[in-house]
């Protein structure tokens, strides 16, 4: 497993796909952290990480398209198949990659903390609570791309797929507002990424919300090595 | 070593492989040999465990791969036709890649070097992938596969797209190898399969149609009944007199190819040897024959021979498949 996430954390800095990510994390980040804390005079980083969802939303297709499209195109998926390696620690090495540079990014709030509290002295437990829903909700969406990436060989399609998802996450708490239908509301509710996430900002810390999370996680994380195993039975 | 039973793979409707068995001894080198399209890289990629077979299994030293699917593929070294090849990494980091992949327990800097040695690609160590020739590439899909000297070595047409010089390196490779290893290669090149292969296995829109010694395949095969002449007189009394030696069943003119000569071809009875007839016939008559050469059998016509050999043995369930396959 630790063998297939060195291989795909050195291709991610091998090609642009890792720079660009954290360029456009730390950017976006940097703009909202201006915006609304500096600007302000404030140390809360509320406005950030309320930012931040739909950014992680976004950018996480571009971390996960190559994961298993790059391999099915170039047929080295051959090499890791026919290697003594379970389906599932090659499903959760590639997983780990990807987890570990939206880690890399995300851990530039942790210095945004730290500018704040030499000004003044931040909530720490709020922004840790906030990195944990951030960090959640990256590894929910990481497992999704990967599902994505998994079942097809071009990564256009792969991050297509990935950025329809995320209009779909962000489109359904826009909708719901229009469903009469109750069941159809609870049933948007239930699968609202908004919701789960705008509690931890709002600064409430529920497990059930971290628990979905990490459902999703594993849930999607399932369906790939399916995926994996379905091909040979094709 | 190995022992392949009842291997059948369908693709929807398409049936791949069909009902292929064959078992493979230790240290032996067998050959797959087939056209392009008839189930090689099938049967391959099912040996490996990369795809599943529909029916049938797959025992490598006593373990099904269904089974023991780690502990098979630990066995195996496998070359796929296109080397599976991380273009932006360098040679070093990729065969690292694959040794921890592999999770082979040597020391790695020396048996990585070993390999290397072995191929051939120690100078390629720093180079990335992406800017080696064809035929480095490929040497680097072989060191991949030989990392940790698995027993059984699988190598899916080692040599296409090489050119002649490298192709010799890679034969003269493989033979070496072949020392230490049970291997199975596959070709569409019936020479190639000659020079390296103790023992032949012929596949043909994925059924088995000949498991042989080397030997005894191309003699069958080259023990051909058809000569064609070459000779300097006139036609209209050359056909009678070479239809007059006893022998030959069937004798037809093929006009002119040399300038002053005609071409004729001829079909012997089996058993028979009319060359040396024809000789002392034509210096009778004094017309020099210019040329004799049994007619070579091209891999199709081998391929022609062999599976018609086999269909017509077979009956109804091979026209079901060939209606399936027209669809």
């Amino acid at each position: 497993m630790m063998a297939v996430t060195r291989r795909e954390l050195s291709a991610y800095f091998h090609s642009p796909v890792g720079y660009i990510f954290l360029a456009a994390f730390y950017a976006l980040a940097g703009v909202y952290f201006f915006l609304g804390a500096l600007l302000q005079n404030s140390a809360d980083l509320y406005q950030v990480f309320a930012s931040m969802f739909s950014i992680t939303l976004f950018l996480v297709p571009i971390l996960t398209m190559r994961l298993m499209s790059e391999e099915l195109r170039h047929k080295t998926d051959q090499a890791l198949l026919t290697a003594p390696v379970s389906l599932t620690s090659l499903a959760l090495g590639k997983f780990l990659s990807a987890a570990i540079v939206f880690t890399a990014g995300l851990s530039v709030t942790l210095v945004y903390g730290g500018v704040c509290s030499i000004y003044s002295s931040p909530d720490w437990r709020l922004i840790l609570g906030n990195f944990i829903a951030l960090l959640l909700l990256g590894l929910a969406l990481i497992a999704i791309g990967l599902f994505i990436s998994s079942l097809t060989e071009s990564q256009v399609i792969a991050a297509t797929g990935g950025f329809a998802t995320a209009i779909l996450l962000l489109l359904i708490d826009a909708m719901r507002s229009i469903f009469q239908n109750p069941y159809l509301v609870r049933l948007v509710t239930a699968i609202s990424f908004y919701d789960r996430y705008s509690a931890f900002t709002a600064g409430i810390f529920d497990f059930s919300n971290a628990f979905f999370f990490l459902s999703v996680c594993g849930a999607f994380l399932f369906l790939t090595i399916r995926v994996f195993d379905k091909r040979r039975w094709g | 070593m190995i022992e392949v039973k009842n291997l059948t793979k369908h693709y929807g409707r398409k049936t791949a492989v069909n009902n292929i068995s064959f078992s493979v001894k230790d240290g032996e080198i067998l050959g797959f040999l087939g056209p392009n399209g008839a189930g090689k890289s099938t049967t391959m990629n099912i040996i490996t465990g990369y795809l599943s077979s529909s029916d049938g299994t797959v025992t490598v030293d006593g373990k099904e791969i269904l089974e023991d699917p780690k502990g098979v593929k630990s066995r195996i070294g496998y070359l796929p036709e296109q080397p599976p090849l991380y273009f932006e990494m360098t040679v070093k980091e990729y065969l690292s890649f694959i040794y921890d992949l592999k999770k082979i327990k040597r020391d790695k800097w020396a048996h990585i070097g070993e390999v290397c040695g072995l191929v051939g690609v120690e100078e390629m160590l720093g180079r990335r992938i992406k800017n080696l020739s064809k035929g480095y590439r490929q040497r680097v899909g072989l060191a991949q596969a030989l990392l940790g000297y698995p027993k059984l070595l699988i190598l899916d047409e080692p040599t296409v797209g090489l050119d002649p010089k490298q192709i010799i390196e890679i034969r003269d490779l493989i033979r070496g190898l072949g020392e230490k290893h049970t291997i199975i290669l596959s070709s569409h090149i019936l020479s190639e399969v000659k020079a390296i292969c103790d023992r032949v296995i012929v596949i043909s829109d994925g059924i088995l149609v000949a498991d042989d010694t080397t030997d005894a395949l191309s003699q069958s095969l080259s023990a051909t009944r058809q000569l064609r002449l070459r000779i300097d007189g006139p036609e209209a009394q050359v056909l009678p007199l070479l239809r007059g030696i006893s022998g030959v069943e069937k004798a037809e003119p093929l006009g002119e190819v040399e300038k002053g000569s005609r071409d004729y071809m001829l079909d012997v009875a089996e058993g028979a040897d009319v060359r040396r007839a024809i000789f002392r016939q034509l210096g009778k008559k004094d017309w020099p024959l210019i040329g004799l050469e049994p007619s070579q059998l091209s891999l199709e016509d081998v391929f022609l021979q062999l599976t018609q050999k086999e269909k017509a043995g077979e009956s109804a369930g091979d026209t079901q498949k060939e209606e399936a396959k027209a669809e």
